[in-house]
């Protein structure tokens, strides 16, 4: 990798075993080739007349047919934003305007912090919230959607496929029920784009859907939001007319049109990402079975994204581990966050009702198309050395504890279940 | 998270920790933590014959914090007589590392607590209940803290809002739902805790009696000896003299007497010197506050 900035942390920096997918994700060499003209000679602004403001302008109607293409979806039904944060805001708050009338909101406790927090902060401005449960495997109940579900709701919000896990929501479902009682459907897809087919045709009831170009390998700071032809739609930034007045402001013309090559990848070669990620993800999860003791797979094994490895290592401590193993280059994330410095455990394994114990040996793993065998093997013989390491560490004698805490044994035999279906 | 919140030296105790490990013919063994809380740490002392430090090692689970700080606990230790070792105060450990995030005092409270199980049991002494097993009485569920360790946790370093007591003990760090009672508990014990004594203008030369809890005792040993050697000769050379009230976590509470009593100006300055002198030699943290009543601003406005 080239040096970026000249300085002794980058200089220093191994080269990584990147396995933090979800959390973005490499921008691809032809995204990145399809933008660099974009950084020089052609720096027009798309919304002016002149021949080098249309040619921008031409460059981000071709991005929004790859991504039109990716969704399967009309043109006029796509509004370029700067990423899923956005587009999450602006979908529910054009939902609550076209409802006037009604002040429910439903959405699911394992959300992403861009939903739930809004719906939140509405809850005090007059709305009724219903956060729905998941069980264990991280789905939820399609009758408690129905017994929740009214006249008076709104919006449903539910994302595709959850980030931490990579357990997927049945939209389709959703999408129906609420559409009996005339409530929106916003989805966000953030996780979902690149790694399912997303067919928004009309069979599928969703009214908006949010997408983010970082994570399937796009750049930072891009995204879209479709909105289905005939949804009532308000902006939630004016004070200009692009994107047909959905969002104001100049384009980002350089992230659009990288997201365009992205999408385009994306949606002509999805068969062959999907395999090589989930051969690469069985191979990283099979690897972990056979090298480390007392582990546990979060969430449902079948309905998920094919890139996402949720694990909890016990008796270990979940940021030890991956301060160890970014010291070895390892690039991954814990199943607890960081928010203002403290380790708070992961809400959507909170709401899994995993026990706290195993959230705090958690970490996630997540591959891309661009994750080698090589790097899995070495990621296994790494992380199987330093699970290790801390368990030699500790004052447990962690065979003994394995009989006390071990729901493990009725877990190995679903997870080789699982393989032997695989 | 990120490995920058942390300094090198925390770092380099973390990925290269010093003395790991049991330790067969151990003297004495400290003991403190759970897999449920978290944390755990099992710290082994070696005392030779005059009750000096000769080795000391450790086994550990929990955070990157709790690793660095246990291992420089054990570094800190070696050569210490164990009463002087006894001594060691959360803060220390802190400080010996360049300083631990505030979120991560935790993991320095549990290095203070096993080397105190080790001492207690060193010397035949009962300590509080260790953490209970019956996880009804726990407040916080998530990681198992019992009522009697937040309370003494707020007491310690004189805590005074729920986040502080999740970064020192944890509790309160997993669902959140104990944040109530939390709350109520803090109430309870800064309410128990003596206030800094108001000021009553009537009073001539008050004498309040000094007090303290657990731990604090010896620091307010060592702040009143270092008041003792470093800052009340200078005074009584000037006639006055300076009594130390309260000490609370790192609140020092003073008085001045005599001479010094009725001037305003040399007050700030003399605050001031005694904090730097109690940072320099007891501990960084500590906060002077002069609870004097100035006989001169009662009467006159302040100069400016």
């Amino acid at each position: 990798m080239r040096a970026l900035a000249a300085g002794p942390r980058w200089v220093h920096m191994p080269t990584p075993l990147y396995f933090d997918n979800n959390a973005t994700t490499f921008p691809a060499p032809e995204a990145v080739e399809a933008m660099l003209p974009l950084l020089g000679e052609f720096y027009g602004n798309p919304n002016s007349q002149h021949a080098l403001g249309q040619k921008t302008r031409h460059e981000i109607e071709v991005a929004r047919e790859h991504v039109a293409a990716l969704l399967h979806c009309k043109t006029t039904e796509v509004v370029f934003n700067s990423g899923a944060t956005e587009g999450n805001n602006t979908a529910i708050y054009a939902a609550l305007q076209a409802r006037p009338d009604r002040k429910h909101i439903i959405t699911v406790k394992t959300e992403h912090s861009s939903v739930l927090e809004v719906v939140r902060s509405l809850a005090s401005r007059g709305y009724r919230v219903t956060e729905l449960n998941v069980d264990r495997s991280g789905h939820l109940d399609l009758d408690e959607l129905k017994n929740e579900i009214s006249g008076d709701t709104a919006l449903v919000s539910v994302m595709w496929a959850n980030n931490e896990t990579g357990v997927l929501h049945p939209v389709g479902a959703i999408g129906d029920m609420a559409k009996q009682f005339g409530a929106l459907v916003h989805i966000d897809a953030a996780q979902a784009a690149g790694k399912l087919a997303i067919h928004l045709g009309e069979e599928l009831a969703i009214d908006f859907l949010t997408i983010s170009a970082h994570k399937f390998h796009g750049l930072k700071g891009c995204g879209a939001l479709f909105v289905r032809h005939g949804t009532a739609f308000e902006p939630l930034l004016r004070g200009g007319h692009q994107e047909g007045g959905q969002r104001a402001g100049t384009e980002n013309v350089v992230g659009i049109v990288a997201m365009g090559q992205a999408a385009r990848l994306a949606h002509l070669k999805l068969d062959q990402h999907v395999e090589t990620m989930r051969k690469m993800r069985d191979r990283l999860q099979r690897g972990l079975l056979d090298k480390v003791q007392d582990l546990v797979f979060h969430g449902d094994q079948v309905s998920r994204l094919p890139n996402t490895v949720s694990v909890g290592f016990k008796f270990i401590d979940g940021e030890a581990l991956l301060m160890m193993m970014d010291a070895q280059g390892i690039c991954a994330t814990a199943g607890s966050a960081c928010r203002s410095g403290s380790m708070e455990p992961s809400h959507v394994l909170q709401a899994m009702d995993t026990p706290v114990s195993s959230i705090h040996g958690s970490v996630r793993f997540c591959v891309s198309r661009y994750t080698t065998q090589a790097e899995v093997d070495e990621l296994i013989e790494k992380v199987g050395a330093i699970v290790a390491r801390l368990r030699q560490m500790s004052p447990f004698d962690t065979s003994a504890a394995t009989a006390e805490t071990g729901p493990s044994d009725a877990e190995l035999e679903q997870h080789k279940a699982w393989f032997a279906r695989a | 998270m990120s490995m920058l919140t942390y300094t090198d030296k925390v770092r380099d105790h973390f990925i290269n920790p010093r003395n790991v490990g049991e330790m067969p013919d151990a003297t004495v063994v400290g003991e403190v933590g759970s897999l449920a809380s978290g944390q755990a740490l099992k710290l082994y002392l070696k005392l030779d014959e005059g009750e000096k430090i000769v080795a000391a090692s450790f086994k550990v689970f929990g955070s990157p914090g709790a690793i660095a700080s246990s291992s420089a606990l054990t570094e800190m230790l070696f050569g210490k007589h164990i009463d002087e070792a006894a001594r060691i105060t959360a803060e220390e450990i802190s400080t010996w590392l360049g300083g631990l995030p505030p979120e991560k005092m935790h993991a320095c409270v549990l290095s203070m607590e096993a080397l105190e199980a080790a001492y207690a049991r060193f010397r035949g002494i009962e300590l509080d209940a260790e953490i209970t097993e019956d996880h009804e009485l726990n407040i916080c569920r998530c990681y198992g803290v019992p009522e009697h360790k937040i309370e003494r946790a707020i007491r310690d370093h004189n805590l005074t809002d729920v986040a502080q007591i999740t970064h020192f003990t944890l509790a309160g760090g997993g669902c959140t739902s104990c944040h109530v009672d939390l709350k109520q508990i803090l109430g309870r014990v800064r309410a128990e805790m003596a206030p800094p004594p108001p000021p009553t203008p009537t009073a001539t030369k008050p004498s309040r009696p000094v007090t303290a809890t657990g731990s604090n005792l010896q620091k307010m040993q060592l702040i009143q000896e270092v008041l003792d050697r470093e800052v009340r000769p200078g005074l009584a050379m000037d006639g006055g003299d300076m009594e130390l009230v309260d000490v609370q976590g790192t609140k020092v509470y003073v008085q001045l007497h005599g001479h010094c009593n009725s001037c305003s100006s040399s007050s700030a300055t003399m605050k001031f010197f005694v904090q730097d002198r109690l940072r320099e030699m007891v501990d960084p943290a500590i906060e002077v506050i002069d609870t004097t009543e100035h006989a001169a601003e009662l009467h006159a406005p302040p100069m400016r």
